[in-house]
């Protein structure tokens, strides 16, 4: 396997421009006899379906849920980024470029990230031509606010529900391509298995969660928009169809994982209850715009935080971080609010909280401005805990959140099997080891509505695809090998149910491969994982039959290879012996405790290929910057 | 202080396909967290029905944090239960009493047929959009966002239409079985902006038109709609939907 990231050269800030008109475009009349398969129908897939239908490629498009409208990136709730430069605060393409690069600890591809500031602003534009209602100002203008990492106001926002507007203009746009014929729409579709014919994406086998029934779907390249991997921890803010299936699936098939163990903990989430928890909450980063973090200076302090007065709490990211305060990025909060915990001053009953306070903001602002910019959540809140934050602190807790690893992909979004391209979060390109608040929206748009529709004519403009049916051997195997795996399932009728495995395995995770890691936890997880893995296979009760609508059934086969996958995410971070971002390794830490990258070692993007269950071989693509100076990352 | 665990007898619809009659069946939830979601209370008695060699009951749900608009079922007669402003999902076990009877039904609707137990098609809803449910902008082929201004009053009147999650509590709970409310909203969200103006009048005939073909009956005003709506959408939608088409209808 060679890695090639095909970053075209030239200036940095001319490249995007110079590789569209570099690469191969296929004449309007051709595209119609290419049929395109994407799976997924979030911002990234489904802004990618709309686009490729109004190209005028024959669309074929997959979901998991009984609408395209469902996926999870409706839940986004704080904004998206872009370089517009509104509010005169000296924002820039350059300075979010620059911001992004720095936020993901000088771990993504430099190319990659000013690509993804240059095309940030006609997503903004595209939003508001399909009817996004964004927050505006009274004269007309566009409301902006400011996320971590960040020293301007570059985020619009929509309300509390800006995943949810831009999703569904997305959306509006797909379903106005189905209403047009070009794109054909496949509701309440699992993706089981990747074809691979002579070496090319050339299909996938799809499930029909409703009858059951295996279906084969040939298309000359296919597109996974499926998203990230985070559930592999059972509690996380993900949707509870969120799954990691399709790129393990394509994986196994041939196409590298990158940087696995770059997982982000995001740190304001509503702090776990009790066992029977499915999921977890999450609290706007935009919240920590007003609301300021602290916990007791004492430890054990049980007081009602009404109680403790001023000069008795520690508004820790203030004191540590004076410059961006609350402000500080996702990985530097989480940390710091893991590292209050761990010396005992940690709140709540579990003690695994901190305090995120509006007092002061409630003061200054007056009540009603608070409750006209958060209204939502603090109502959120309050049903979830039963507690009215106008009038207490909130207790958050870091949760996992999002996977700033995936499928490799090259600057044409194209993973390692030619023809299998892969975008949004399911790939791992933009973000390096830690993504910024408000840069979700804003890749997963980018990748849809931009840059795949291009980069993929450089493919099918170039490429000799030979025409081949669902007849072909490669499908027949492909779809066995699915029928066989369920047919296991059904058979195991074990002692234990799915849920309690994909338990088990998500606490060998957030503990070992959570926060903070270390060799030790690293390979106690190494040896945990695979043993769980066994007793799964020989153990595992799944209810019902293969040929009706049987959730657990599909639960089942995702834990299946969350237990594959959580090896190579332990592998991958214990091999990382550095800290960088979201990946925390103890042994490697500054003075003050902060992540110390060893950047002569470890500049490069470890590509991981699947050789046989529990062996990978490691590649690894450099990282070159040309452009940024690579410093220790500073909030202070 | 301690919390009292609750003991809740259930009234659960089964049902084994789209062809099958269904039947109320009963079960016990018992030591039920009263911090638990609803959606929690049924996972855990899934896993007991697992462990007992049962079939789980299936229900549609996903983001669990009421946005997606996959949840949805009849609790107690009401779509979406006891809470108003909420999805299933979001309802937490302390709104109900130790030694309450919930009774759970999918929506009924014929323009929902019911897949298995809770689980119903909501995909006419998609097929109204398809008619309709956009602006006919190009990627990339539109002006500078700034190049229009929109008052603020009107982004947020937009806005509080946009919430709409397609759920189908409206229909559920409308004795007309009407989707006035979910076109009601997507028709006002456009036509308050100005993006949506230039085919308003084409989107609004479209959409109801389409709306009337998928078996959706007619609204009367019973306003039950807007009392079960998880995002609280107002009946104001379904004026101005009338208005729109009434001055569509005259052009």
């Amino acid at each position: 396997m060679k890695l090639d990231s095909k970053v075209p050269g030239g200036p940095l800030a001319e490249k995007w421009d110079k590789h569209k008109f570099d690469i191969k475009v296929v004449n309007p009349k051709n595209k119609r006899k290419f049929t395109v398969i994407v799976v997924g129908t979030g911002l990234a897939g489904g802004a990618a379906a709309a686009t490729l239908g109004e190209l005028g490629y024959k669309v074929k498009n997959f979901c998991i849920q009984d609408s395209p409208r469902r996926a999870h990136s409706i839940a986004a709730q704080g904004g998206i980024n872009a370089a517009k430069n509104y509010q005169n605060d000296g924002d820039s393409i350059w300075r979010l470029f620059h911001d992004t690069i720095k936020g993901g600890d000088y771990r993504g591809r430099e190319a990659n990230t000013y690509r993804l500031a240059q095309v940030s602003n006609a997503i903004i534009d595209q939003a508001v031509a399909q009817g996004v209602p964004f927050a505006r100002e009274y004269g007309g203008e566009f409301a902006n606010r400011s996320f971590g990492g960040a020293l301007v106001s570059r985020t619009f926002y929509a309300r509390g529900q800006t995943g949810q507007q831009l999703l569904l203009g997305a959306y509006s746009a797909l379903m106005r391509q189905v209403n047009e014929g070009t794109v054909e729409m496949f509701t309440r579709r699992e993706m089981l298995e990747l074809v691979v014919i002579d070496g090319k994406a050339r299909g996938i086998i799809t499930r029909n969660v409703i009858t059951g029934e295996l279906e084969r779907h040939v298309a000359d390249a296919v597109v996974l928009g499926t998203g990230g991997y985070g559930m592999a921890y059972y509690l996380s803010t993900n949707a509870i169809n969120s799954n990691t299936t399709a790129i393990w699936r394509a994986h196994r098939k041939g196409a590298a994982f990158a940087n696995p163990c770059y997982v982000q903990i995001h740190p304001t989430c509503i702090p776990r209850s009790g066992d029977y928890q499915s999921k977890l909450t999450l609290m706007s980063e935009s919240l920590r715009n007003d609301g300021r973090v602290w916990v007791p200076k004492k430890v054990g302090d049980k007081r009602h935080p009404n109680e403790i007065p001023e000069d008795e709490r520690d508004y820790y990211l203030e004191r540590k971080y004076p410059t961006f305060g609350n402000m500080v990025p996702r990985d530097v909060a989480s940390r710091n609010a893991k590292a209050v915990c761990d010396e005992g001053r940690g709140v709540g009953e579990t003690g695994l909280a901190v305090y995120l306070d509006f007092k002061q903001a409630i003061e200054d602002f007056g009540l009603q401005t608070i409750k006209d910019r958060y209204g939502n959540l603090f109502d959120m809140y309050k049903e979830i805990t039963d507690e009215n934050a106008y009038e207490q602190p909130m207790r958050i807790y870091p949760a996992v959140h999002y996977t700033m690893g995936g499928l490799w992909v090259d600057y044409n979004l194209m993973s390692t099997i030619p023809g299998l391209h892969v975008i949004g979060e399911a790939n791992f390109s933009d973000h390096g080891a830690n993504r910024l608040g408000a840069s979700a929206l804003m890749q997963g748009l980018s990748d849809g509505y931009f840059v795949l529709p291009a980069t993929i004519g450089d493919y099918l403009g170039s490429e000799k695809l030979d025409k081949v049916t669902t007849e072909h051997k490669a499908f027949a195997e492909a779809e066995n090998e699915a029928k066989e795996r369920i047919e296991e399932l059904l058979s195991i009728k074990g002692n234990k149910t799915p849920k309690q495995f994909h338990k088990e395995l998500g606490e060998i995770l957030w503990n070992n491969v959570g926060m903070a890691r270390n060799e030790k936890g690293l390979k106690e997880a190494l040896e945990k994982i695979p043993k769980l893995r066994e007793e799964f296979w020989q153990n595992v009760k799944v209810p019902g039959t293969a040929n009706s609508l049987n959730k657990h059934l599909e639960f089942a086969g995702r834990i299946a290879d969350y237990l594959e996958l959580a090896e190579l995410m332990a592998t991958d971070a214990l091999h990382r012996n550095e800290s960088c971002g979201g990946h925390f390794r103890e042994e490697s830490q500054t003075e003050e405790g902060e992540a110390l990258r060893k950047d002569d070692e470890f500049t490069y993007v470890a590509a991981w290929e699947f050789k046989e269950l529990g062996k990978w071989e490691l590649h690894k693509e450099p990282l070159v910057f040309e452009n940024v100076t690579l410093t220790q990352r500073s909030y202070k | 202080m301690e919390k009292k665990m609750l003991n809740i007898k259930l009234k659960v619809w089964r049902q084994e396909n789209k062809d099958d009659k269904g039947a109320f069946k009963d079960y016990e939830a018992k030591g039920v967290n009263p911090d638990m979601s609803f959606l929690e209370m049924l996972d855990e008695l899934n896993e007991e029905l697992i462990l007992k060699d049962e079939i789980p009951i299936e229900f549609d749900n996903d983001c669990r944090e009421g946005i997606c608009g996959m949840c949805g079922m009849v609790i107690n007669g009401t779509a979406h239960g006891p809470k108003s402003g909420s999805t299933t999902c979001e309802i937490r076990m302390r709104h109900f009493k130790d030694g309450d009877t919930i009774v759970m039904e999918p929506w009924r609707a014929k323009p929902f047929p019911v897949l298995k137990d809770l689980v119903v098609d909501k995909y006419a809803f998609d097929r109204i959009m398809a008619a309709g449910g956009y602006t006919s902008v190009r990627t990339g082929g539109v002006p500078e966002a700034r190049t229009s201004l929109v008052p603020r009053d009107d982004a947020e009147e937009a806005m509080d239409m946009a919430a709409c999650i397609g759920c189908g509590a409206c229909v559920a709970s409308c004795p007309n079985a009407s989707a006035s409310l979910f076109v009601g909203a997507k028709v006002s969200q456009f036509a308050l902006l100005p993006q949506g103006r230039p085919e308003a009048a084409k989107r609004v005939e479209a959409m109801v038109a389409q709306m009337d073909e998928e078996g959706f009956g007619a609204c009367s005003n019973h306003a039950e709609c807007e009392a079960v709506c998880p995002k609280e959408i107002s009946i104001k939608g379904i004026a101005r939907m009338r208005r729109e088409y009434w001055a569509a209808s005259i052009k």
